[in-house]
């Protein structure tokens, strides 16, 4: 198991690396660049300009700069933000508890229904459920997150006032964030209704973002069901006088969950992608949000390292599911 | 004292093309501690009207019959929650593939475990306890660690022998194997047979043998059936079957033991088990009968008296033997 661990952890390097050379030449190849951007709308002189660029050492060659970045990002350096000044890896680490926030409660979203769901349409296989189900999953998948979030926004804080339409939480209420987790800080402030703005504010955002996974998961748990149930175990289950209760959610559900997980797995990257656009939608002050906003603003190393610690996590999620096959299974663990 | 009793018991299953009639009108008693072997060609639905008995039919399968009692409970009329409560207690099952047929993802020991909680409510030292000692009555070595093995960590021989410890954990009255050997080796096949055999001894259970193997009938039943195209043929004692069988079929298969050759070239029956689309009219074997008129392919015969083993054959053999004797 530890040498799994540390022999999969030594596939990391290249990936690393390759998605280094990829967020610094993708933001790059954007017309303009950080200068132009903050000279803003009265322009700048040429000979400004190159003072400027050889300042921040943008004359030299690209593969110098490259080199330069890379030896940096090696030494734990990302660099410092153009507009805030402040390093990269501290603005990451204040931001992205909330994004954390929001995936957990959008991927506890998406678990939480999309694995009953789909045990449910497996054991009613081809009725009304099933197929109600999983036409229902497929429009969840195949709807732009942007759209679903502002239809959701004018029915529940428009036309109901069921919840606010932006934000972590109501701006009545100020209290020290050590975690950074909205949830967990409210809860500890001790301040009366904090907790249940916190809440009101998660609703909408864990909705949005967790609709894409939920329909895989219910999908995916479905087809890994209904090939489970044809096992000759679950004949013995059956010839042992267990429920079907029993046989669905114990004896075939363990079977079904490992391609579940991967899929799980898979979601989180997909969930990271689509925390910036929900972030966006939502004013949600979190990484997504910020990237974006770097993008704009042609921050090449907030943009840059942004991008490659979003892939740490998303290749150190991947590790952890990997992880957890042999748990599930133990027959792969033998191996 | 009779503890299976079937009359008339038919199993259809609704395909794509139409129904297609599994099990045909089959009558069965099975006695308590007797080991009644049921013999047949693949598809000649023994394990079909055994499924029926045990309820694991998919839904596609139609279950009727006049009588279908077991320990004197109807299991027709009976509540799917009742019958559980008999299924996996009273009446249990083992299946042809042992290494597919356990859970991967659990223990042995926590799928024996299971069925004692679930039948027995036993606390959880009880249950290891009577775990252990089930290992060792199946003739497992070292069962206090091989309880905590997975499946995939044990051979075939030895799935099996946790196959039946699971299904005499709650010390069944009637255990039906169905073909519990034939994915395993010669002389594991021997061990296993002995094993369920002295179970019966020590137990009293009753034991049917679900096989496609005449040289495992004759050592280990004591009464026969042979099913031929969802029909039972022929039913009698061990030794009379081998002796003097009376439906052409029966004698046609043992004439196939290679025991039994006196030729070089060992006797087939031509021709296969008829499926949905080719039924013949008369007597199901009559395409594949040497002795065949007409009559045989036109009408279909009854069962025959319990002298001629229910023979279901319009001219039975070796009935005059019998009659002189």
């Amino acid at each position: 198991m530890l040498n799994y661990a540390l022999s999969r952890l030594l596939t990391f390097i290249p990936t690393f690396i390759g998605v280094t050379l990829i967020s610094f030449s993708f933001i790059r190849a954007l017309p303009g660049d950080p200068i132009q951007v903050m000279a803003g709308e009265r322009g700048i002189s040429d000979e400004r300009y190159a003072e400027l660029a050889k300042q921040f050492g943008y004359d030299r060659p690209i593969y110098v700069q490259f080199w330069d970045y890379l030896t940096g990002v090696l030494q734990g350096d990302l660099g410092n933000s153009f507009v805030t000044k402040r390093p990269v890896w501290d603005e990451f680490f204040a931001l992205f508890p909330a994004t954390l926030e929001l995936s957990i409660c959008a991927m506890i979203f998406a678990v939480a229904l999309g694995l009953p769901a789909g045990v449910i349409a497996a054991v009613n296989r081809g009725k009304f459920f099933d197929r109600a189900l999983m036409s229902t999953a497929l429009v969840g998948y195949s709807m732009p997150i942007f759209w679903w979030a502002l239809l959701l926004i004018i029915v529940f804080s428009g036309n109901l006032q069921w919840t606010p339409v932006s934000g972590r939480i109501d701006l009545l209420y100020y209290f020290p964030d050590p975690t950074g987790f909205m949830i967990i800080d409210s809860l500890a402030s001790g301040q009366k209704g904090a907790f249940t703005s916190a809440m009101r504010h998660l609703i909408l955002p864990t909705i949005v973002l967790g609709t894409i996974p939920l329909a895989v998961i219910a999908r995916q748990t479905r087809s890994a069901m209904l090939e489970v149930l044809g096992e000759d175990y679950i004949r013995t289950a059956r010839a042992k006088g267990m429920s079907p209760g029993r046989i669905n959610g114990i004896h075939a559900l363990r079977n079904a969950l490992i391609p579940v997980i991967t899929v799980i797995g898979l979601s989180v990257g997909t969930l990271l992608a689509g925390a910036i656009l929900t972030e966006t939608i939502f004013s949600w002050p979190g990484i997504g949000k910020w990237m974006v906003d770097s993008i704009f603003r042609r921050d090449y190393p907030v943009v840059q390292g942004g991008l490659l610690l979003i892939a740490v996590m998303v290749m150190i999620v991947n590790l952890t599911v990997d992880m957890l096959y042999g748990v599930i299974n133990p027959k792969i663990r033998k191996r | 004292m009779t503890l299976l009793h079937i009359r008339n018991l038919s199993v259809d299953f609704a395909t794509a093309s139409g129904q297609f009639r599994a099990v045909d009108g089959v009558d069965q008693d099975v006695n308590e501690s007797e080991i009644l072997a049921i013999v047949g060609e693949s598809g000649s639905g023994k394990s079909v009207s055994m499924l029926a008995v045990m309820g694991l039919l998919p839904w596609t399968a139609t279950v009727t019959a006049d009588e279908l009692t077991f320990d004197g409970q109807d299991l027709l009329t009976m509540d799917p929650r009742a019958r559980r409560k008999i299924v996996g207690k009273d009446l249990a099952m083992i299946f042809q593939e042992p290494m597919s047929s356990l859970n991967p993802c659990f223990t042995v020991g926590w799928q024996i475990r299971e069925a004692l909680r679930v039948h027995l409510g036993m606390g959880r030292r009880e249950r290891q306890a009577r775990a252990i000692e089930l290992f060792e009555q199946v003739g497992i070595p070292d069962p206090e660690k091989r309880l905590s093995a997975f499946p995939h960590q044990m051979s075939g021989g030895m799935n099996q022998r946790v196959m039946i410890a699971m299904a005499i954990a709650c010390k069944p009255k009637l255990l039906i194997a169905d073909e519990p050997t034939t994915a395993l080796d010669v002389t594991i096949q021997a061990q296993i047979l002995d094993l369920l055999a002295s179970l019966r001894d020590e137990t009293g259970m009753g034991l049917v043998l679900i096989t496609h193997d005449m040289g495992v009938v004759a050592e280990t039943a004591e009464r026969v059936s042979v099913q031929y195209a969802g029909q039972k043929i022929e039913e009698q004692p061990v030794v009379p079957l081998f002796e003097t069988p009376h439906h052409p079929y029966t004698s046609a298969l043992l004439d196939a033991l290679p025991e039994r050759a006196t030729e070089k070239r060992l006797p087939t029956i031509p021709g296969v088990v008829p499926g949905q689309f080719d039924r013949p009219a008369g007597c199901l074997f009559s395409p594949r009968c040497q002795f065949a008129n007409a009559k045989c392919k036109a009408e279909a015969p009854r069962p025959s008296s319990i002298e001629l083993g229910h023979a279901r054959c319009f001219y039975p053999l070796n009935s005059n033997e019998r009659a002189a004797s």
